[in-house]
């Protein structure tokens, strides 16, 4: 199909080195938003999944003499509050370790960590779909253990989550404008096509040769040049994106949000060539039936 | 097969290069289309071939008036019709083979069809040899044959020839004129436009249709 026989003479016409050309760039873009786009959905994704269904409540430290005791008499105060609260489906307090563990990336993994009065953590997670009174929730954990801070993930995620829908909605319109330019592209050099090849046109309709034939001539060359152009787009997104990737798995230590690209997402990206020949071969045919309707 | 009525032709706001043509083409017939140089031949067989749809009157072909056809049926009724172009209107990029074929592939006919027996027209028009050549390295003479080659590949009801012994000499002419007639009692109506007055005369046992000024008029006496 790349290299089929056609009646129509496209071997020496120009549109067959800007066509793939164009399409070239327009899927290596396309690939870049794309995974973007993808990336932050899978994010957003595990956010909301994760986070919205937790709160996290800081018991702070006992002062004074046998504070360390004190301070496990109150997360277990805490502790069974919780477990007694309707719509809490799990507490647990976190080990010192982790807390520890969850700092290293700002205060190091020296023994200062272990020197500081760190509040302790407890993680909760709420039953499925479970709406919360949180305020109703922190006074009473007032109540069993004063300075105890109730942290409510979702108003810090419902501003994480408008950016990252935001920025998904603009990969996906950079998309949408990708896949304009594209089909802008092979409508011009279908139109060209038409007028350098009008005279064979004039012959293959002469012998009787339904639109539909000579749509589909155009549609095959544009299969062609679509599907050789965005080979070479892939090939050139490919090894920019897991370069990205490389790097950011470099910086790591939870600085940087997850957004590696799942197989699904790969296979997306892999698809992407198929796309674009096929969205040229459609412009193509749909721009020869119109230009071939106007003609008498 | 053919009928014309009052048909009257013009390119664009100019004036009518064919008035009034009213005449029928029976099946199986043999037309010579004659007249002077500017006479409206070619116009006449390019509403015949359906190049153009005539500006007035009406044309009725195998049964269907053209003028209100759609596209498709347009198509439908062209395939029906071979044509060997004055310049014979051959696709340079292609082989003889594949300019033959031409017909066949836009009908849809099978490629193992065509490569069956479009080799087998070819050698019947002396072209066996030459399959594979381009029409730039073919001469006038084979260009014409190719021509002719594709106008008959599909065994068409309707076979038009546009001064085809323009480019060959006389000898060549009258071999191609018997061709036509071969063709003919195949069954296929033929018309053919020429102002070779001396061809017409050799074969004047068939009717002409005689254009002056864009109008049909008897034939010069002794034509």
């Amino acid at each position: 199909m790349l290299a089929g026989r056609t009646d129509l003479p496209f071997a020496n016409d120009a549109t067959g080195r800007f066509l793939p050309l164009v399409v070239t760039l327009m899927v290596f873009l396309a690939a870049l938003a794309l995974a973007a786009m993808m990336a932050f959905h899978g994010l957003v994704g595990r956010w909301n999944r994760d986070v919205a269904a937790t709160l996290t409540i800081q018991v702070p430290v006992a002062t004074g003499p046998e504070s360390a005791a004190r301070t496990k008499g109150r997360v277990e105060a805490v502790l069974k509050l919780l477990t007694e609260t309707e719509g809490v489906a799990r507490a647990e307090a976190l080990a010192l370790d982790r807390v520890a563990a969850l700092l290293e990336p700002w205060l190091g993994s020296g023994d200062l960590v272990g020197e500081l009065p760190l509040p302790r953590l407890i993680d909760v997670a709420l039953e499925p779909g479970r709406v919360l009174d949180t305020k109703a929730l922190a006074a009473r954990l007032q109540a069993v253990a004063p300075g105890t801070q109730l942290e409510d993930h979702r108003v810090w995620l419902s501003r994480v989550l408008r950016l990252a829908r935001a920025v998904e909605a603009l990969t996906a319109a950079v998309l949408a404008l990708i896949g304009l330019v594209t089909s802008a592209t092979v409508i011009y050099a279908t139109r060209t096509g038409l007028a350098v090849h009008a005279p064979a046109i004039e012959l293959l309709h002469l012998i009787g040769a339904r639109d539909a034939y000579i749509a589909g001539q155009f549609a095959g060359r544009a299969f062609g040049l679509g599907f050789k152009g965005g080979l070479i787009g892939l090939g050139l997104a490919v090894p920019t994106l897991y370069g990205l990737d490389v790097m950011a798995q470099g910086i790591g230590g939870g600085l940087l949000p997850d957004l590696r690209l799942s197989i699904p997402n790969w296979l997306a990206i892999a698809l992407l060539p198929l796309v674009a020949a096929l969205l040229a071969t459609v412009t193509a045919r749909l721009t020869v039936h119109r230009a071939l309707a106007r003609m008498t | 097969m053919v009928r014309f009525e009052s048909v009257g032709l013009r390119y664009g706001q100019g004036a009518e290069v064919l008035q009034d043509l009213s005449f029928t083409l029976e099946p199986g017939s043999f037309h010579f289309l004659t007249g002077p140089s500017g006479a409206g031949k070619s116009s006449l067989l390019r509403l015949l071939y359906l190049g153009k749809l005539p500006t007035r009157g009406l044309i009725s072909m195998f049964g269907k008036d053209v003028v209100h056809l759609k596209r498709d049926q347009l198509a439908a009724l062209r395939r029906r019709v071979g044509v060997v172009f004055q310049d014979f209107h051959l696709l340079d990029h292609l082989s003889a083979l594949d300019n033959v074929a031409l017909p066949l592939r836009v009908a849809g006919v099978a490629e193992s069809e065509i490569q069956k027996h479009v080799p087998e027209l070819l050698a019947w028009v002396g072209l066996g040899d030459r399959l594979h050549a381009k029409p730039p390295v073919l001469s006038g003479g084979q260009k014409q044959r190719v021509a002719i080659a594709r106008a008959v590949i599909g065994r068409p009801d309707l076979l038009l020839a546009d001064e085809p012994t323009g480019n060959v000499d006389d000898t060549l002419g009258t071999r191609l004129l018997y061709l036509f007639e071969e063709l003919n009692k195949l069954g296929s109506t033929v018309v053919i436009a020429t102002h070779n007055e001396g061809l017409v005369a050799r074969f004047r046992h068939h009717p002409r249709l005689h254009l002056e000024g864009g109008r049909m008029v008897p034939p010069p006496a002794g034509g």
